[in-house]
């Protein structure tokens, strides 16, 4: 394949559609499955590639159909479960916690269930309470379920398809800001391990350690900071549970100052498990108490006045490793220059200044 | 009736319901050693709906079960030992322990899972129905559940696609009048239970449930419709539960159900009723059932000590199987 430029959602829906023509166990359950939008297009041509009897309209009854993708899981189907809104998930946690998380564990080992439940936070352009919430601590708590959180393209392709291969339920949670980010693709993605973070920037003063949407701020404060003469280190989470620390310690080790940044609530988040991790483990390592970054304790107003300074963005990270590393105003000038050039254009409730609404 | 059973199944009927008798019983004697220590729900007086329904099923059809499972895992002919151990907590049992008496399964008889979460086993019957009919491989799935199923918004989301694809599934309600201490008529209006499935547009029949060639005629035309790919059923069966919701007691003392005539229910006791046809009709004479009965106690005595001579499982242990394909 020649190289080529190509989005997160595409990578999604092309990892999907290998998975499910290299194995035709895979099923496809969602809310207008084989509608014209195809859950954000992620879906569309599937039915086509694989035959449209394996892909299964879901009435809307997440809870039983949940269940159902258990069952068939159970009967050796490999379901692949798609909500357009995380929250749509909530109606099935009986299904996702009770049986699907103790499947193999209850059965002594008999039984598994493959099923991979596809959960996309909403933001922006009003989403509201009920509309954006990003929840992979809440699923991440439970043994037995693993949690995924992609950023970038290529991750997606591979994450999505060792998701499809995993023998295990898997939570696949995708920001839907992240569908918009682009990658220039050098060859076909293969199935990747579930093998937890990736250090994506290396560097000696902090540790940033984020996942999804909060990566990309977390790289663009890292850019931004070297113009302050700071090299953050970047860790992407990928894999939330399980948690591999090696990376996240590794790093530590070299800088001696973790910050944190949750794209959920900042209270009992990933943040608060690695944070605790770290300072149980490398406490006389740290130089600096670690930081969290996560969204404050009160639910996601709908307008973009009331979500002004909601999200956790480069400026607050910056903020943040300034304060961590007692940087100057004047050290920080150049940085805000930077910060300044990038941020030029952008609106708090859309992903990108070319963006039109809604979704 | 039509369609009588022959003498040969309708001895089967018999010897399967007072097996499940036997055990339940002997387990109610046993729980005061306090060697059980885990919650058990006895079935003691629904035996004709577990073994009527599952008399009806090929050992390639499948069952998905409730909290109360000891009697449709034995109907459908899950190890008796497997059983006992996991009720005691012992390394053999059917989930080595993992589980308790809430979690019975034999996948050697596609006895699958018994869930004790109300409604929630009914979801993996249907998607284990929806995979056979994938396959077109000719399984039914037959999914147990009580008369407290039915309020679970799940039951409706079950009997909606089911009822949409026109699944090889049989839902079995056994209606005991009661959820733990609560009455029927307190959780739900009086219309009959049947018209909820009507309403789905399930194939509906049911009635005495202490009467097992009644329910095992009732479930075979349901269990062939669905073979057949004529569609699912919702059938319901009354019957009455004797002892206590969990426990090894009686508990009318408590005085939940005095609306309910109590000992004209166990007067009715679905065991007696079988026996007494089968004397009738010369089938088996009293000497025949002193023998059955004499053969069933000796399996189960043999199957109680083994399972409390077994040992436990390892502390160790317990952190292996949270993930597949994880060695420790």
């Amino acid at each position: 394949m020649s190289e080529r430029v190509i989005s997160f959602s595409d990578a999604i829906r092309e990892g999907l559609t290998e998975a499910a023509r290299r194995d035709p166990s895979v099923l496809f359950f969602a809310e207008g499955v084989a509608d014209p939008t195809a859950v954000f297009g992620t879906l569309k041509g599937i039915g086509d590639v694989i035959g449209k009897d394996r892909m299964i309209e879901m009435p809307v009854s997440e809870n039983g159909l949940t269940g159902a993708a258990v069952g068939a899981a159970l009967m050796g189907h490999r379901p692949v479960i798609s909500f357009h809104r995380v929250e749509f998930a909530l109606l099935a946690m009986d299904q996702i916690v009770n049986n699907a998380a103790k499947m193999h564990y209850s059965s002594n080992g008999r039984h598994t269930a493959p099923i991979v439940l596809r959960l996309i936070v909403g933001r922006g352009w009003g989403q509201g309470p009920n509309h954006s919430q990003s929840l992979e601590s809440v699923f991440a708590h439970f043994p037995g379920l693993k949690v995924v959180s992609p950023t970038y393209p290529a991750d997606a392709w591979g994450l999505i398809m060792g998701s499809v291969a995993d023998d295990n339920p898997v939570v696949f949670i995708e920001h839907r800001w992240c569908h918009y980010v682009t990658e220039q693709l050098k060859a076909t993605p293969e199935p990747a391990p579930l093998d937890g973070p990736k250090c994506l920037r290396e560097g000696r003063d902090v540790t940033i350690v984020a996942s999804a949407y909060m990566t990309l701020e977390a790289m663009l404060a890292a850019e931004c900071l070297k113009a302050g003469g700071i090299a953050a280190e970047v860790v992407d989470l990928r894999v939330i549970r399980p948690l591999v620390m090696a990376p996240i310690r590794a790093s530590v080790q070299k800088t001696g100052r973790l910050l944190t940044v949750d794209a959920g609530w900042r209270s009992f988040g990933v943040g608060a498990e690695i944070v605790a991790q770290v300072v149980s483990e490398q406490f006389e390592r740290l130089r600096y108490p670690p930081v969290r970054l996560g969204l404050p304790d009160h639910p996601t107003p709908s307008s973009r006045g009331l979500v002004e300074g909601y999200y956790p963005d480069a400026r607050q990270i910056v903020d943040a490793v300034a304060g961590m590393l007692g940087m100057t105003e004047a050290d920080l000038e150049p940085v805000r220059r930077e910060l300044d050039a990038a941020l030029a254009g952008r609106k708090v409730d859309q992903p990108a200044p070319a963006f039109k609404g809604p979704f | 009736m039509t369609n009588l059973p022959n003498q040969t199944m309708q001895m089967t009927l018999y010897r399967d319901m007072l097996r499940i008798r036997l055990i339940e019983e002997e387990i109610a004697i046993r729980y005061v050693e306090q060697e059980m220590r885990c919650p058990v729900h006895l079935s003691v007086g629904q035996e004709a709906v577990a073994v009527g329904a599952c008399a009806a099923l090929r050992l390639e059809d499948r069952v998905f079960s409730t909290h109360r499972c000891h009697g449709h895992y034995l109907a459908k002919g899950g190890d008796l030992v497997a059983m006992l151990s996991e009720i005691y907590g012992r390394e053999p049992g059917c989930a080595g322990g993992r589980g308790g008496s809430m979690h019975l399964s034999d996948d050697a008889v596609n006895m699958h899972l018994s869930i004790p979460i109300i409604g929630s086993s009914l979801p993996l019957a249907l998607g284990a129905a929806l995979s056979d009919s994938l396959k077109n491989n000719g399984r039914v799935t037959l999914a147990f559940l009580g008369d407290a199923g039915v309020e679970e918004g799940v039951f409706h989301e079950c009997a909606n696609f089911a009822a949409l694809r026109r699944l090889p599934i049989v839902f079995v309600c056994e209606n005991n009048y009661f959820s733990v201490y609560s009455d029927i008529a307190e959780r739900q209006p009086a219309r009959p239970l049947l018209n909820v499935g009507l309403a789905h547009g399930l194939h509906t029949a049911g009635g005495d449930g202490n009467d097992v060639l009644a329910v095992h005629r009732d479930v075979s035309a349901a269990v062939e419709r669905a073979r057949n790919g004529d569609g699912p059923a919702f059938l319901c069966f009354d019957t009455f539960r004797w002892r206590e919701h969990c426990g090894p007691n009686y508990d009318d003392d408590l005085e939940y159900r005095t609306g309910y005539d109590i000992e004209d229910w166990k007067k009715r006791c679905p065991v007696a009723a079988q026996e007494r046809r089968l004397l009738e009709s010369g089938t088996m004479s009293q000497d025949d059932i002193a023998v059955l009965r004499r053969e069933l106690t000796e399996e189960i005595d043999a199957a109680f000590e083994t399972a409390r001579k077994a040992p436990l499982p390892d502390a160790s242990k317990a952190s292996l199987h949270v993930y597949a394909g994880v060695a420790s």
